[in-house]
């Protein structure tokens, strides 16, 4: 797969990051998990930030959206610095999908229109947010299953209707934490279609990843995090994966040979 | 309907629909974010006022509404920033809130009786005065309930996506439990303060046997949470027995029929959504022949078609 050139417009100089985090620094509890991390996503790219479990890849985007406070540094959003963001519709996130489970039943369709919230005055849903609702649901291929329980649905769709949801608002900016976590195969390939659309109509997108794995041909730059600090800031390392990162260490048997660990395109 | 000409059956009849209309309204976001038993926490706080109330020689309804709705926002307070001593600092609260209603109600010189009618509920009490708080405060339930219900909907869904949305999520988590703690003082005179919490989660977890949808889940527990209030107060009118408990177990007992409803209904529903599934796993053709002319048709197929009825 070709990786179809960026969209940029002229008055979208690429100097203007999307987001910028400057010497960032935060705390879960009293432990430090960022210590002090710059990083700049322009727009129209598609960056992955990797790195080993307990690296602190979710918290920094989990900073960028306000959900961890950070102790130090700057972030801006669209050239705002993140307490003065108000436009959030031109944000588009998708969490971790542990985070999103209600104790109440609750269909795909009502899943999805929550993330038209930023869109509709006073949380009132019009016939342009309906159909807005639905093509994000056509565009991840739920569109048949509009009206069942998002318990009824397996990892992967799960996975598919919190991405409608974020698509849900038209953004222009992609937060993904980690959207391949424990999705099938046919899944994997549906978003990959989807962001691959996405970044074609000239989409901004952060994604953390444990790895590249389908969506390779997608990114632009990847950053590697590693106990809090940006590691490597560049284009995607070859054959990287949870494998190659540092800090992994890799105990499980191999196959019988000890050839030279270059192994792409990894999907489990 | 003799009931009806009795005004202290009256007023215990409104304010039983009223309740049956609020709990389970708050109660569904309650639910949602899985803070079930906030309500049983309110209802602990609530009866420092009731007791500030009679030593204050001032309304108790009002009273409790006051010290309840503190007590929430303390709660949502101490959610925010006690992370880790969170839950101890609840017990505190809640302990503290029911032994300081016991300690003012024996200072103002009031009987354990009198806090009873607040603790399990009584209709012969409910007031002229009490009804128009009640109303009053019913209607503000039911305001923030309805009018907020997309905002209140994603916020206790996904706080974290809410966040991105732009809503104002420590606004509406505080309103969240203002209105628990508001609902609470509504209950506190039909249903009583130690078993409000149930009328706020039991029609919910009841509704939500048979939904799907969020919409309809709230629909369907509202219904109930009316159906069992007026059950219940019909119920203690005729037959001598304390409204709160009748209604709670009216309510339980609901859940149970529901549950029991549930399992075929799901079945049902699975069948009709996958018209074209494979069938189960059968015995062998071959093993099962016996010589009989129907079995000529591979058992497969015959599952296959009566799946797809």
């Amino acid at each position: 797969m070709i990786p179809t050139p960026r969209q940029t417009t002229t008055e979208d100089t690429v100097s203007e990051p999307v987001i910028s985090l400057r010497g960032v620094r935060a705390e879960l509890g009293s432990r430090p998990v960022l210590r002090g991390i710059d990083l700049a996503v322009h727009r129209g790219e598609v960056v992955a930030l990797l790195g080993a479990n307990g690296s602190g890849k979710s918290t920094a985007v989990r900073t960028v959206i306000g959900q961890v406070p950070v102790t130090d540094g700057e972030i801006e959003l669209f050239g705002t610095p993140r307490r003065r963001f108000r436009d959030w519709r031109r944000v588009g996130y998708v969490p971790q999908r542990t985070t999103a489970a209600g104790g109440v039943p609750a269909t795909v369709t009502e899943v999805v229109s929550a993330g038209r919230l930023s869109r509709a005055r006073f949380g009132v849903l019009r016939k342009a947010d309906h159909a807005a609702v639905r093509a994000a649901l056509e565009q991840v291929g739920m569109a048949d299953r509009a009206k069942d329980s998002v318990d009824a649905l397996s990892g992967g769709q799960h996975q598919r209707v919190l991405i409608a949801r974020a698509l849900a608002a038209e953004p222009e900016l992609l937060i993904m934490d980690e959207p391949m976590a424990g999705v099938d195969l046919a899944s994997q390939e549906v978003l990959a279609d989807t962001l691959r659309r996405q970044v074609d109509q000239g989409a901004t997108v952060l994604l953390v990843l444990h790895e590249l794995g389908p969506l390779e041909p997608l990114i632009d730059r990847a950053v590697v995090l590693r106990e809090g600090c940006v590691l490597h800031d560049g284009p995607p390392p070859k054959a990287v994966g949870q494998h190659a990162l540092p800090g992994h260490d890799h105990v499980h048997p191999h196959a019988g040979h000890d050839a030279a660990p270059i192994r792409t395109g990894l999907l489990g | 309907m003799d009931i009806l000409d009795y005004a202290f059956m009256q007023r215990a009849l409104l304010a039983a629909v009223l309740v049956g209309i609020t709990a389970p309204a708050i109660g569904i976001y309650l639910v949602q974010r899985r803070q079930a038993l906030m309500g049983d926490g309110i209802g602990h706080v609530a009866m420092t006022g009731v007791g500030l109330g009679f030593l204050l020689n001032s309304s108790p309804v009002w009273m409790a509404t006051a010290v309840s709705v503190l007590g929430s926002v303390l709660m949502e307070l101490i959610r925010w920033y006690g992370r880790t001593r969170g839950d101890i600092a609840l017990a505190m609260l809640f302990y503290g809130g029911m032994a300081g209603g016991v300690m003012l109600t024996s200072l103002a010189g009031g009987t354990n009786a009198n806090l009873m009618s607040y603790l399990f509920g009584s209709l012969s009490t409910v007031s002229d005065s009490d009804v128009t708080a009640i109303t009053l405060l019913a209607a503000f339930v039911v305001l923030v309930t309805i009018g907020l219900r997309r905002q209140l909907f994603a916020v206790s869904q996904d706080e974290e996506f809410a966040r991105v949305t732009g809503l104002p999520v420590r606004a509406l988590n505080l309103l969240t439990a203002v209105t628990a703690a508001v609902t609470v003082t509504v209950a506190m005179r039909v249903v009583g303060l130690l078993l409000v919490s149930a009328l706020m989660v039991v029609p919910v977890a009841a509704a939500q046997q048979i939904t799907r949808s969020f919409a309809v889940t709230f629909a369907v527990a509202v219904a109930i949470g009316v159906s069992v209030t007026i059950g219940g107060t019909v119920t203690s009118y005729y037959r001598d027995v304390p409204p709160g408990a009748t209604i709670v177990l009216l309510a339980i007992a609901a859940f149970i029929a529901l549950t029991a409803l549930a399992a075929p209904l799901a079945r049902r529903r699975a069948r009709r959504q996958t018209p074209g599934d494979l069938p189960d796993c059968g015995v062998p053709a071959a093993a099962g022949a016996s010589g009989a002319a129907e079995e000529s048709v591979p058992a497969t197929r015959r599952a296959a078609e009566g799946g797809g009825v």
